[in-house]
């Protein structure tokens, strides 16, 4: 705008004439940078708003269920059975479900995803890369519920084959297959953003590492991963949020029988299954069993963000200013 | 870049292995005429894609001085550096033609069928810009010499020290071996990677404009340095500022264009070139 101003006052005689129009456009251009800086604050504002919204409705709806439960029967309870005749109200068993599916999912994960990403980012020639990273990523757009059935139809019933050969029995309903299944669905998440992080490390760094005689592998072991570390940690952290809302694979495919157990070959049900539960079924609205959902959702988010906020911190203190 | 390291401003304490070895160096007087070879490079030629970039260059490189690459920008210094350790093939449609042997073996750097981990471990580099590893110092340090095969911590921890020594960072960094390379100044993060370039005895020391990134006082220790270190070992460097060249090398090749005009002892080149084109360049006429 201001060189717009200068270039019109060096037209001499239109100056006034010219000037004036200048000033109006001016004026509009102003506006018009207000309003969209406006419309930008707002867009920020609204993400904001959206999950200051969901934590004040899990925190308002839970309060009915914490005015009935205490806080310690909630925390420390080891059993889980809000719909029976005789409740009990102990969150456990649902977390752990949680834990040994997230804990299957990222156990194929990491590895697998981070393996990709390897390959894509240092070895895959470029045509290659272009066409494996939007099919690796078509992984994500399968719906869930089609997860659920080829964890529940396909890979139990493998796992229980390949078990019984050990005289290892495996139920139909539980966490292994799930968990693999799940761990499966979150590889492109780990390997895309494990991908672009290993890209943005500067090729200065890399022929630093061949200038030294060293091979692809050990460059990418032992130079790019580390320089890549705090995106790959952001990579692992979203994965495992990703895992721990996963709802419908275990619901189908897990049992819905909250256990507390840390073995993956039981049945078990997670928080999210157990919400997906009952919010399907017919608990009347204003039960202290509905309300428990909203409990069971406030647990999880606070789980959650621990995990965020320590995965946040683990990144900071890794964080590389090459 | 200074800031934190006070000790950049002092004179820089320096071990006494060091010091003989200079001494009074009158530069060029003091080549013989017969030095021996460490690379003979002939009818030279390299390519990125169709474009060649260094056109049929010959030239002898003495063993233990220091030859100085000069020119205007994207004259093909900085290329025909990066083919004495084939750098190039990192990259996709660059080909060499012609010969780099390295003596007295005579072996082709440039010939495909040399495996390029091989002949780099007998060449180190450092870069433009300091590229430390995202690693502690003494990793920074070691990493050559774990690719060697070298495990046993007497062993590693013998040879960090003599590099960072050789490298004169060892003063300042003595007590904080375990920080991250990124932690020190910009000036010490480039003497960082001479010491790992020096960790694993190399024949021939690559510099590609090692000072571009760094202030007048790192600079000049550097210079120091590279001062030091011929007479051990073969130096190759590229610099776009003439004093520079003329402060540090023995001998002087003018490149323009991709062809090399020139090639001689640096005083001579400075003070008595033959080619015009080198006169116009070292005296500002253009680049």
């Amino acid at each position: 705008m201001s060189q717009d101003a200068s270039n019109a006052a060096g037209r001499g005689s239109r100056l006034a004439r010219a000037d004036g129009s200048l000033g109006a456009r001016g004026l509009l251009s102003v506006m018009i940078e207000r309003g969209i800086e406006f419309g930008l604050l707002l867009a920020a504002l609204a993400s904001v708003a959206v999950t200051l919204g969901i934590v004040f409705v899990l925190v308002r709806e839970s309060a009915p269920f914490f005015a009935h439960v205490s806080l310690g029967e909630f925390l420390f309870g080891t059993e889980w059975t809000p719909l029976f005749s005789d409740p009990k109200y102990g969150i456990g068993p649902l977390l752990s479900g949680t834990f040994v599916t997230t804990t299957i999912a990222l156990c194929v994960a990491m590895p697998a995803g981070t393996i990709v990403a390897i390959w894509l980012s240092e070895y895959a020639p470029h045509r290659i890369r272009e066409m494996v990273k939007p099919v690796l990523e078509l992984i994500s757009a399968v719906p869930t519920v089609v997860f659920g059935y080829f964890a529940l139809t396909v890979v139990t019933p493998m796992l229980q084959s390949v078990l019984a050969r050990i005289n290892v029995d495996l139920p139909t309903f539980n966490m292994l297959g799930p968990g693999i299944v799940m761990g499966i669905m979150i590889v492109p998440y780990v390997s895309s953003l494990s991908e672009d992080a290993m890209r943005a490390v500067p090729m200065l760094l890399r022929e630093g590492s061949y200038a030294l005689g060293a091979g692809r592998l050990t460059t990418a072991l032992r130079v790019v991963f580390p320089a890549a570390l705090s995106g790959i940690g952001a990579a692992y952290t979203l994965a495992m949020s990703r895992a721990v809302g996963e709802t419908m694979i275990v619901a189908i495919a897990a049992g819905q029988k909250p256990t507390l157990t840390a073995n993956p070959l039981e049945s078990a049900a997670t928080v999210t299954a157990y919400i997906v539960q009952v919010a399907g079924g017919d608990v009347p609205h204003g039960s202290i069993g509905y309300q428990s959902i909203f409990a069971a959702g406030l647990a999880l988010f606070v789980v959650t963000l621990g995990f965020n906020l320590v995965g946040a911190a683990l990144r900071r203190r890794f964080r590389q200013a090459y | 870049m200074v800031i934190g390291s006070p000790a950049l401003m002092h004179a820089q304490p320096r071990d006494a292995s060091a010091d003989h070895r200079h001494g009074p160096d009158a530069p060029d007087a003091a080549m013989p005429a017969q030095a021996s070879i460490k690379a003979q490079v002939k009818d030279f030629s390299f390519y990125y894609g169709q474009f060649q970039a260094v056109k049929n260059v010959s030239m002898t490189i003495r063993e233990h001085k220091v030859t100085a690459l000069i020119g205007p920008s994207g004259c093909g210094k900085t290329t025909l550096l990066r083919c004495f350790n084939r750098m190039h093939d990192l990259y996709p449609n660059t080909r060499y033609a012609g010969e780099i042997r390295l003596l007295p073996d005579g072996f082709n750097i440039v010939d495909r069928r040399v495996n390029p981990i091989e002949m780099r471990m007998r060449i180190s580099m450092v870069f433009q810009k300091p590229n430390p590893f995202p690693k502690s110092i003494f990793e920074n340090v070691a990493y050559g010499l774990r690719l060697r095969g070298v495990s046993s911590r007497s062993e590693l921890a013998g040879r960090v020290e003599h590099a960072l020594r050789g490298a004169a960072l060892w003063e300042e960094v003595k007590d904080r071996l375990k920080k991250p390379g990124f932690d020190l100044s910009g000036g010490q993060q480039q003497r960082l990677c001479i010491a790992r370039a020096l960790a694993v005895d190399p024949e021939m020391i690559l510099f590609d404009e090692p000072t571009s990134a760094l202030d007048p006082i790192a600079t000049a220790k550097i210079e120091e340095l590279v001062h030091e270190l011929k007479g051990r070992v073969t130096i190759l460097i590229v610099t776009h500022n003439m004093q520079q060249a003329a402060r540090v090398s023995d001998e002087t090749a003018f490149m323009y264009l991709g062809e090399l005009i020139e090639m001689d002892r640096t005083s001579k080149i400075f003070q008595n070139p033959s080619k015009q084109l080198t006169e116009q360049y070292i005296t500002g006429h253009f680049g």
